[in-house]
């Protein structure tokens, strides 16, 4: 059964939605189905028919701000977290504006970066709700 | 394109009997290739070449490779896999550090400076520790993937994750025996490498391209999660003893370090990580005499390689905890042992190195104390913990003091001279030429500015190549903490030089007098007029040619390091640092929450702030989670927890807030003052969060990660501080 982010990467050659685990353990994946973040290395092909998925090509060219603010942070180091997080964000600002750094812990606790430290994403989110 | 995949050992040592391939049960058009069609050498060349590209005859570890598939798909290359069909005989196996053969090592390392045995009987209190580290697993979010094809000219290309373009380079040549010219490495951006791709992607990197050579088609081979932590190098585990001499006033009189290191089951770069752990292991202290014996033992594990720090961190965990240890049994608290025993300018480290005024340690735990109120609060958690009823919860404070020497280790860097090229371009632009890549470190934000800065030029001046063997000069591997302090140093001085011969020769075609100034990407000339950087580049290539400027890192003439006895100079400078870890424990499960963490770092010099306080951020979190959570588990050689449902690295969850404070001292070797930073948070993490679970629990704790069953397992047996303290008085005063 084909995964929903392989037909991203390979078939659509979107290939800023990243593998990290393919096991649903690492959030790098992410990408947001009907407006809500779903792991799309979890998600079969057959469960997309008809809704709306976006990637972070999509949000590159929607919120384009919110990506400097990661840059201007230090939300970003080698970027293999960044699309999932930026995607898992933007759920996040959707939903709560200004979200708290409690708020932001418990968003993203299926995100896994292993170079920031995540302090950088959390002045990321802080400051981007705070703008 | 083909997809390959990897037949690997199960069994930790074995002899190979046959290894048959079935294509009837394999997907159509599948493909084999096993060492014996090797077309040159078995081995993959980093030190040496003794680690074979596929085993032979023997398997020395779980997840060895053992032969190749190539189908035309992902799934088709794993349904290939079970085609292959491999017979064993198993051997004896030695799985870890206290079966190792002392007697065999990898490599020694042993440095005297002193009499440490005159010493350790002249001391006052003699005080004995051991520690051990594990295992740690890389991480990297994007796991390790190559690709290889052949150029229709029939030149070689392989393009993946790799910090040392030119480490795959050579090793491509070496066992395809192939010119090198007929070989290119190309690097793409790095999802995250921490060492864990300096030496691995060379041997991938000959797997995709012996399938490719085999097959004639482009073969790409992609880990997923499983087979990059089952397959891949690790840091090395550590056993390091310590026996330490003081004297009544709780000055250091004797070190006596006895490190073992874990090299797994062949040499990769385990030699220099050997070297750095014994360059690292008297951490920051003064002491009139070291004596360091550091040895690097073979076990049926998978080979352990570089990982960010490169030995420090388990020397300076150890000599951390050992602080601790001396602390306790004087009845100081850790910040007065260390300012009492800390380096300064004018003293020498074990190797005889005089410090410069760059020497930052005291600076580090003054401030690092000052901003948390260390002292203070140490001692009234000390008597919380005393007068605490059963099952209130725990808090503590714990302290640790690092450095860590920047650049390649002794005459690293003198052996490569490594070059940086700038050339000209038509349209102005000067275009940059290193084999640097860009990991998430940042320099391919850090190396632009200082590019910018040394010419005054602005970044649309500038262009900079990418990481490929065929276009960029040796300029060494992104490793070691080196790229920005030495590669950036050239840098600069060869776009500084670049800019003063165009401007010299515009004064001379304008027939100005005086000087022109360059800032901003505009020529000026104190009458006022002004040019733009780009025309005047551009107008010079026009009339006089393309321009080429190379310029090689020379190191300062007195980095000389005597290979022998370990006497000289092994770095140029050391960055240096203190952290204060803030942890609360659960005190029915013993579970460690580490809840703040206080890194003082100096750092030269920080070019880009928000990047460097980021590498402190990510680097401590990795050493904080390397101390209390990272754990390897393996049995009988084959690893237990696999994937990152069970090798549990930090989320943003489980992440102290982490408050970094840089300091500078410049260094006048680099650029603007800046020394390395990369791996100098990771020394200091674990040590301190150790230190914070004994403050807060009162366990003894030597090993890491401590775990809450570790924990349990030393309170259980009275590993507690008030043993130590008791035990150390008993020596001094039977002594007496
Ligand atoms: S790749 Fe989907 S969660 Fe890791
Ligand atoms: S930036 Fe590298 S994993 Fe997050």
């Amino acid at each position: 059964m084909a995964r929903l982010l392989d037909v991203l990467r390979e078939r659509l050659e979107l290939t800023g939605t990243k593998e990290g685990c393919g096991e649903g353990e690492c959030g790098a994946c992410t990408v947001l189905l009907e407006g809500r973040p779903v792991l799309s290395c979890l998600v079969p092909l057959v469960q997309c028919a008809e809704r709306e998925i976006q990637t972070v090509e999509g949000l590159a060219d929607s919120v384009p701000s919110f990506f400097e603010q990661f840059v201007a942070t230090g939300g970003v180091q080698c970027g293999a977290c960044t699309p999932g997080i930026v995607v898992t964000a933007a759920a996040l600002l959707v939903e709560s504006p200004k979200p708290t750094r409690d708020e932001v812990q418990k968003a993203l606790a299926g995100n896994l970066c292993r170079c920031t430290g995540y302090e950088g994403i959390i002045r990321a989110l802080i400051e981007e709700a705070g703008r | 394109m083909l997809f390959g995949a990897t037949v690997r050992s199960p069994i930790p040592h074995a002899r190979i009997d046959t290894i048959r391939w079935q294509p009837e049960k394999a997907p159509a058009g599948a493909f084999c290739l096993t060492a014996l069609d090797l077309p040159g050498p078995n081995g993959v060349l980093l030190l040496n070449d003794d680690w074979p590209i596929l085993a032979d005859n023997e398997v020395r570890h779980v997840g060895e490779p053992v032969a190749l598939v190539a189908a035309a798909s992902r799934l088709d290359a794993r349904r290939a896999l079970a085609a292959v069909e491999v017979e064993y005989t198993p051997l004896d196996s030695v799985l870890d550090l206290s079966e190792a053969d002392p007697e065999n090592p990898l490599a020694v390392i042993q440095l005297e400076h002193g009499d440490v045995e005159r010493a350790l009987g002249a001391s006052d209190v003699v005080v004995e520790g051991e520690y051990r580290t594990g295992h740690q697993e890389h991480i990297y979010i994007e796991c390790q993937a190559m690709t290889a094809w052949y150029e229709p000219d029939g030149a070689l290309v392989v393009k993946g994750s790799m910090q040392c373009p030119y480490y795959v380079h050579k090793a491509l040549v070496h066992a395809l025996e192939l010119p090198p010219e007929r070989v290119r490495a190309e690097a793409t951006v790095v999802g995250g490498g921490f060492g864990g791709k300096e030496d691995y992607p060379s041997l991938i990197a000959l797997h995709a391209a012996l399938l490719a050579k085999a097959t004639g088609r482009p073969v790409r081979i992609a880990y997923d999660r499983h087979e990059d932590i089952v397959g891949t190098t690790k840091r090395h585990p550590s056993v390091i003893r310590h026996v330490t001499g003081i004297d009544e006033q709780g000055q250091l009189m004797a070190m006596d370090v006895d490190l073992l290191l874990d090299g797994g089951s062949y040499t990769t770069l385990t030699p220099v990580v050997l070297s750095r752990a014994a360059l690292h292991a008297g951490g920051v202290y003064r002491c009139p005499n070291v004596r360091i014996r550091a040895r690097a033992l073979r076990t049926n594990t998978a080979t352990n390689g570089a990982f960010r720090g490169f030995g420090a961190p388990e020397a300076e965990f150890a000599v951390e905890r050992q602080m601790d240890r001396v602390a306790r049994a004087m009845g100081l608290d850790p910040l007065e042992i260390r300012l009492r025993n800390v380096l300064e300018e004018g003293d020498e480290l074990p190797t005889g190195q005089v410090l410069d005024d760059t020497t930052s340690a005291r600076l580090c735990l003054e401030k690092a104390a000052a901003l948390t109120d260390f002292r203070r609060r140490w001692s009234e958690l000390e008597e919380e913990r005393r007068q605490r009823a059963d099952g209130e919860p725990m808090r503590g404070l714990g302290l640790s003091a690092f450095f860590h020497g920047a650049g390649f280790t002794g005459n690293g860097e003198r052996r490569m001279r490594s070059p940086v090229k700038v050339a000209l371009r038509e349209d102005g632009r000067i275009e940059v030429f290193t084999a640097m890549i860009d990991m998430g470190q940042g320099s391919a934000v850090v190396f632009p500015q200082i590019a910018c800065e040394a010419g005054g030029l602005t970044e649309d001046d500038l262009v900079f190549a990418e990481p490929d063997t065929a276009r960029v000069p040796d300029s060494g591997p992104t490793v070691a903490s080196r790229t920005t302090m030495v590669i950036g140093r050239v840098l600069a001085e060869a776009i500084a030089e670049t800019v003063e011969l165009v401007q010299a020769w515009w004064r001379g075609t304008k027939d100005l007098e005086e000087d022109l100034t360059v800032a901003e990407g505009a020529v000026q000339s104190p009458d006022g007029s002004s040019w733009t950087w780009r025309e005047v580049a551009a107008s010079y290539v026009k009339e006089k040619g393309s321009l080429e400027v190379s310029r090689r890192y020379e190191p300062p003439a007195w980095q000389q390091l005597d290979e022998e006895t370990y006497q000289g100079v092994a770095y140029p400078t050391y960055g240096w640092g203190a952290d204060v870890v803030e942890v609360e424990v659960d005190p029915d499960t013993l579970e460690v929450k580490a809840q703040k963490v206080t890194a003082v770092c100096e750092v030269g010099k920080a070019i880009h702030p928000t990047l460097c306080a980021g590498q402190i951020e990510g680097g401590t979190l990795q050493a904080v989670s390397w101390g209390l959570m990272e754990e390897v588990k393996m049995e009988e050689g084959r690893y237990l927890n696999d994937r990152l449902a069970t090798y549990i690295i930090p989320t943003i969850g489980d992440s102290p807030e982490i408050e970094v404070h840089l300091l500078e001292q410049p260094y006048e070797g680099g650029p603007f003052g800046a020394k390395g930073v990369g791996e100098l948070p990771m020394d200091g993490g674990a040590p301190a969060a150790l230190a914070a679970v004994e403050n807060a629990t009162g366990i003894w704790a030597d090993e890491i990660p401590a775990t809450p069953e570790r924990l349990t397992a030393w309170q259980e047996a009275g590993d507690v501080v008030e043993s130590i303290a008791g035990e150390a008085t008993k020596r001094s005063s039977s002594e007496d």
